[in-house]
């Protein structure tokens, strides 16, 4: 759609084209309707008593609220390191040639990805029923002392994600061309040589990018431990609505704050796609953003500019 | 069919006796007998498919061989014997292997996210644990010797073909390898660049580098070459002198074959 045009001199070219662009009435008259719905909608809600609309204000900065949104960031920083981490053990374990270590990554990802990461919540929650105490000999120590509620939910994000991370490394790794290891092998570099010097900085490119998309998804994951009353943000946010019966309120305010955040997320993942995809594809510099598609028909030829406006 | 040049060096340096290797149910080395002694060139020449790159894989343990015996400086490669029973070996003692063998691959494969002296230098410094100085300063004196001592800061992606192989060889020759194994090395050049590589490797010959070169360079072969050996089907065809084998060949297939590529 950007027709890039090339800066270089015309002396002996042909005259550009200029050309009317094909009239595209559909989209104008479908972007009105659009439009007139979003309006209907806004005004339906900015106008419904029910939503308390002086609560969200108070509440949208209050200090509890915004030490849950604190929690919400240590629990989602903690579980993806650790899950990072675990994941790229689980999925060299996964390529590897010994057979136990692979059986016991595939037995892994089979438990953990197999049952619902609000079930893993739960159960890590609830450990100390069938462990009163933990520990082995005349070294022990209460359960529930060392799983508290937020170890009980890093727990379970942590080692649900490392299931989830192992996949997008092993995807990685396997996209690394397999005369890296054999050049790296003549050289007489070992097996776990290799991985580390040689093939997971090659696979950084192709695990980068989902990782953002699995650091973004685990930001809202959180919200499940607020069932085991957890206080990241959505838990606290649940028990003020209880409390004064704000529940819509306080929901309004828990989105607030979840998508800033994933706001901020996605944006610093694009920035860092564009970062990897430099020199590899020339595509993703010039996809036009959805102001400059829908207004691309009306304007003539132009170089591309990144976030073009009118 | 043994290529024997016993005669001109006083050891051999790689010895294949019998030597079978399967995949699956296709046998592509049906009983390689070779010996190359120390400081010996040695061109394999054949048909795509006859063997010979297989062949070569097998000589530093990248593919494992079936049957029959292979060694290297006197080393049984890949096994250890005890008796008359074979034990494999254990990776590491594989890679200890390796070290002796350098390797020049047709596509290259350099480390795409290392300068052009972090790829020379990576070997000396993580396998034979050398200090990362004086292996910067070694490692400098084999892209000077290869030509390209004003490319070591670049990455392989800025460097044309002929460039990059030329660093794939100084990486190689990093290790001290008593041995170099190339497995086409000009095939993936623009044909302009196939000549840079070939000097290099002319140089290296001139040394007195014990060699063996997978290739369809015919030229290359009858000017360096100490001993020619052409395969086809898995098995050694014809061995002798370049004279020999390519000037007056004796088995209908090597006549067939050289009377298409010459």
């Amino acid at each position: 759609m950007s027709a890039v045009v090339s800066a270089a001199p015309a002396a002996s070219r042909p005259e550009l084209i200029t050309a009317v662009p094909v009239r595209r009435t559909g989209q104008w008259i479908s972007a009105a309707v659009v439009v007139a719905i979003v309006a209907l909608l806004v005004w339906s809600v900015a106008t419904n008593e029910n939503l308390q609309w002086s609560v969200v204000g108070d509440y949208l900065f209050d200090g509890s609220i915004l030490r849950g949104a604190v929690t919400t960031i240590q629990l989602t920083v903690l579980s993806m390191v650790i899950g990072v981490v675990l994941g790229v053990v689980l999925a060299v374990m996964r390529l590897s040639a010994n057979p136990v270590l692979s059986v016991v990554s595939n037995a892994y990802l089979w438990l953990f990805r197999g049952t619902p990461v609000l079930v893993q919540v739960v159960i890590w929650f609830n450990l100390a029923l069938i462990f009163p105490t933990l520990g082995f000999g005349s070294f022990s120590v209460e359960t529930n002392s060392v799983i508290t509620t937020f170890g009980a939910a890093l727990l379970a994000l942590a080692l649900n994600e490392a299931a989830y991370m192992a996949e997008v490394v092993r995807g990685g790794i396997l996209s690394v061309d397999r005369g890296q290891t054999e050049a790296a092998h003549a050289l007489g570099l070992t097996g776990s040589q290799t991985m580390r010097r040689i093939v997971l900085p090659q696979a950084m490119r192709v695990i980068v990018p989902p990782t953002g998309n699995e650091l973004v998804t685990m930001l809202k994951t959180t919200s499940l431990v607020a069932v085991i009353g957890g206080t990241e943000m959505f838990g606290v946010a649940q028990a003020i609505g209880a409390r004064d019966f704000t529940t819509f309120p306080m929901l309004i305010v828990a989105c607030f704050w979840y998508l800033a955040m994933t706001s901020v997320l996605s944006y610093a993942q694009s920035k860092l796609e564009r970062r990897f995809a430099r020199g590899t594809q020339a595509g993703i510099a010039n996809t036009p953003g959805t102001l400059q598609r829908l207004l691309g028909s009306r304007l003539p030829a132009r170089t591309a500019t990144p976030g073009g406006t009118r | 069919m043994t290529a024997t040049t016993a005669a001109t060096t006083a050891t051999t340096m790689v010895l294949a006796e019998k030597v079978h290797k399967s995949f699956g149910h296709v046998e592509v080395l049906k009983g390689i007998d070779l010996e190359v002694g120390n400081g010996e060139v040695v061109c394999l020449l054949g048909p795509s498919g006859s063997g010979k790159s297989t062949f070569l894989r097998c000589i530093n343990h990248l593919e494992r061989i079936d049957g029959g015996r292979l060694s290297v400086d006197g080393e049984l490669i890949g096994y250890r014997q005890n008796g008359d029973k074979l034990y494999e070996m254990h990776e590491r003692e594989v890679a200890a292997q390796r070290r002796g063998i350098g390797m020049v691959f047709q596509r290259f494969n350099l480390f795409p996210h290392m300068t052009a002296l972090e790829n020379v230098m990576e070997a000396p410094v993580q396998v034979r644990k050398e200090a990362k100085a004086s292996a910067r300063v070694r490692s400098l004196e084999l892209l000077e010797r290869v030509g390209l001592g004003d490319k070591a800061g670049n990455y392989p992606a800025q460097l044309s073909g002929g460039q990059q192989q030329r660093v794939a060889i100084a990486r190689a020759l990093a290790m001290k390898p008593k041995l170099m194994l190339f497995d086409e090395p000009t095939s993936a050049l623009d044909p302009e660049l196939v000549g840079e590589v070939l000097d290099v490797m002319k140089d290296l010959a001139a040394e007195g580098m014990t060699m063996i070169v997978v290739t369809h360079e015919i030229g290359f072969a009858r000017e360096v070459a100490d001993t020619v050996v052409f395969m086809d089907g898995g098995v050694v065809v014809e061995a002798g002198k370049p004279s020999d084998v390519i000037g007056n060949p004796q088995h209908p297939r090597t006549q067939a074959f050289l009377s298409k590529v010459l």
